[in-house]
């Protein structure tokens, strides 16, 4: 399996000959390169999750399958135990994740020639594609959680250089500037949580840090501060840098402004990918979450249905079209942490694991088709507000049926894929605490009522409005990766989950929960009720629930205060208390110190480097005078001497 | 000349030789130092003349060192004025002051 190396290598290299020689080459020919390189590795992706799952490679050891590490070398090696290494190792979930992102990456790639056709810095844009894929797959197939750090940080600083895209624009800077500080202060966590566990365990390495029979298990729960446990400290931590990235309270006012970016690398990175790297982190050390701190798995269970409720109810208000979308990833992704959170272990019981990486696969499929339509309607329309849209169902028919499919698909209706997904995480729910099921059962209708708002509001709505230039579908390049998208949002439902990807990696028979899925397809269908009834004819009916909920609306619509909070925090509290304190202790202290050498020396060197004149003649006169004192002196000894 | 007295004689090489220096330090004409470095020099040369004739009247070593000393101080007058030509040629100026820089550092 060693050719999953190229899957590494080539987008590396086709970020170094792109950024290096990007300006050298024609616009078209970059974005082909690109593009092909991006095919050639999705093909390789194909044929290693074929061979791993059905060719027999994964199940070599037995039922279950095994985790193959076809590459690994030292890198770093600190003692005698703790080495970092850089490696691929393939099991199922890295695998699943192999294909999705390939997958979506591919889809962007091609989207994006035409997208971003005619854009100064269309190569800049390929290179960071290309930096992007290599960071995230290289941080999927990681074999110790330190390989996974660096790659980690890597996919941050693609994700900050292409927020920042159109570097021209300042809020683009500053959304740019928030994302990468916001995830990366979440990061500091990881990190610390990385250093304690690998304290505890000497290694770095997942085949150890995931076994939770290993010994360093029971000396970090031994280990206590503050009365919590060194590993439930750890796991909490990691946890918040997998939630930095995923978007979850406190930490997701980042990735609606992130939307600043090129849509088509939104879709990429802040709906399909990238954000859903805090799943696969918690997913990754699944057993060690659940056989270790089973209270900090509660934990990201609450945190989940919570921030899913929050963004849920945000969505709702939003008028950008880029932000609706954008809250209800948060909201989805929180879907999915939920998940993990309500998961158990073996059989059954894992059915949280499977569902939440079975919603994982089919949510970046159909939110990469919302992104990408998104994009397509913004092309079309030159706007990001749903005011200046509606009535677009007769100008762009492509757009129109691929965007209504994912819409179904994320409301979860039979027989799209989020239907089968979304029920899986709700069957979990259900069984595991009632209070989450709960949450998330709302939280469901509010999607479908939401994403049926979008929907209309682009598509129906003001059926009879008149637009400078007819708006149309766009060309080859668009829409054939929209068709392609909207076919998988379709099918990969479809999909055996309960038999390739579970918690102890033994397939067990999962089926429909008759009740529960009907009970949340009606849930489904009563949200896209109310949004037919309220947005499919423009009628004064939204107006009038507003003015119902005034605070609830305005509340929902500056995304309850939560900015103004951080700002609150950050601008009033730390800069105040700690940055400016600190800043004058530098500033009038350290660097005072320092200077205050450099100007006694200046001072001192002034006022002696008259002696060092080059004129002969004062040379002289301080020798003649100096020669004199010495006979003078000398004359006074021998005087002294006599008259003694 | 037995009756002059060597006070008188030192006194005279006394005033030379601080003319000399005088002249030295003041002056800003590369010759005119040149003249009061032969000045000084000739002062010293008759302070030998002087000793020898008073403190060793049978003896001619000091004699013979200040016409050592005379002749070498022509050899080193003809290698200043030397000096002092090619210096006037490349500058322009026989004066000690900022022109002549070249040799700095």
């Amino acid at each position: 399996m060693s050719y999953t190396l190229l899957i590494i290598a080539l987008p590396a290299l086709m970020f170094l000959i792109l950024g290096l020689l990007g300006n050298k080459m024609k616009p078209v020919v970059a974005g082909v390169l690109g593009t092909l390189s991006l095919a050639v590795i999705t093909v390789v992706a194909y044929i290693t999750g074929y061979e791993y799952f059905f060719g027999g490679v994964g199940k070599a050891g037995g039922e279950a399958f095994q985790s193959i590490i076809p590459l690994n070398f030292e890198w770093l090696r600190f003692t005698e135990h703790l080495h970092i290494d850089l490696g691929i190792m393939l099991d199922p979930i890295s695998v699943l994740m192999l294909v999705v992102i390939t997958t979506v990456s591919l889809m962007v790639h091609i989207y994006s020639l035409g997208y971003m056709k005619g854009e100064k810095g269309f190569q800049r844009y390929y290179a960071f594609l290309s930096l992007f894929s290599f960071s995230m797959l290289g941080l999927v197939v990681a074999t110790n959680i330190f390989q996974m750090y660096i790659f980690w940080e890597l996919v941050g600083v693609s994700s900050y250089s292409l927020i920042s895209f159109y570097y021209t624009k300042p809020s683009a800077v500053a959304a740019s500037k928030k994302a990468f500080i916001v995830t990366r202060f979440a990061d500091l966590f990881f990190l610390i949580g990385i250093l304690i566990v690998s304290f505890y365990s000497e290694t770095f390495d997942f085949a150890t840090l995931t076994n939770p029979d290993a010994p360093f298990v029971g000396t970090a729960l031994g280990a206590s501060f503050m009365g919590i446990s060194a590993l439930s400290w750890a796991l909490m931590f990691i946890f918040i840098g997998g939630a930095g990235k995923s978007a979850m309270m406190p930490f997701h006012i980042w990735l609606p402004d992130a939307m600043e970016g090129p849509t088509p690398a939104s879709a990429l990175i802040h709906a399909a990918t990238m954000v859903v790297a805090g799943v696969f982190l918690v997913a990754r050390l699944f057993p060690i979450y659940f056989f270790g701190t089973p209270e900090v798995l509660t934990i990201i269970g609450y945190i989940g249905a919570i921030t899913a409720a929050y963004a849920a109810m945000v969505a709702c208000a939003q008028t950008d079209i880029k932000r609706v979308l954008a809250f209800s990833t948060i909201s989805q992704i929180a879907y999915m942490i939920t998940a993990m959170g309500v998961s158990g272990y073996g059989g059954h019981d894992g059915l949280g694991y499977m569902a939440s990486l079975f919603h994982l696969f089919t949510h970046a499929f159909f939110k990469a088709l919302l992104f990408l339509g998104a994009g397509a309607i913004i092309h079309a329309v030159h706007s990001n507000e749903m005011k200046d849209m509606g009535g677009l169902k007769k100008y762009m028919p492509i757009a129109r049926w691929t965007f209504l499919i994912a819409c179904l698909a994320i409301a979860g209706i039979f027989p799209f894929s989020g239907f089968f997904s979304k029920d899986e995480i709700m069957v979990a729910a259900f069984h595991h605490d009632k209070v989450i099921f709960t949450i998330l059962y709302i939280v469901a209708g509010l999607t479908a009522f939401y994403m049926f708002r979008l929907y209309y509001r682009i598509f129906h709505y003001e059926n009879d409005k008149h637009y400078h230039h007819a708006p149309h579908d766009a060309g080859a390049t668009m829409s054939i990766p929209l068709i392609i998208l909207a076919i998988f949002s379709i099918f990969s439902g479809f999909v055996p989950f309960s038999e390739l990807i579970t918690a102890d990696r033994l397939p067990f028979e999962a089926h429909i929960d008759i009740p529960i899925a009907s009970a949340s397809i009606a849930v489904a269908l009563v949200g896209i009720g109310i949004a037919t009834v309220m947005y499919r004819k423009k009628t004064n009916m939204a107006d009038k629930f507003i003015a119902m909920f005034p605070w609830l609306y305005k509340g929902a619509a500056n995304r309850f205060y939560f900015d103004e909070m951080w700002l609150f925090v950050t601008r009033k509290i730390i800069f105040n208390c700690i940055s400016r304190p600190i800043a004058w202790f530098d500033r009038h202290i350290v660097d005072a110190f320092m200077d205050s050498l450099a100007h006694v020396t200046n001072a001192a060197s002034d006022k002696i480097k008259g002696l060092q004149s080059g004129h002969i003649q004062q040379y002289a006169l301080v020798y003649l005078v100096g020669a004199l004192l010495f006979v003078a002196a000398f004359a006074l000894c021998v005087v002294c001497f006599i008259c003694k | 000349m037995n009756n002059i007295p060597l006070e008188a004689c030192l006194a005279v090489s006394t005033i030379m030789f601080f003319a000399g220096v005088y002249g030295f330090l003041s002056r800003k004409n590369m010759l005119m130092v040149l003249v009061s470095l032969e000045l000084m020099l000739n002062a010293a040369d008759l302070n030998f003349v002087v000793f020898n004739r008073y403190l060793f009247p049978n003896q001619m070593e000091g004699m013979f060192f200040t016409l050592f000393a005379v002749a070498i101080a022509a050899a080193e007058t003809a290698v200043a004025i030397a000096i002092i030509i090619n210096i006037y040629r490349n500058v322009k100026s026989v004066y000690i002051d900022e022109n002549i820089t070249t040799m700095k550092n």
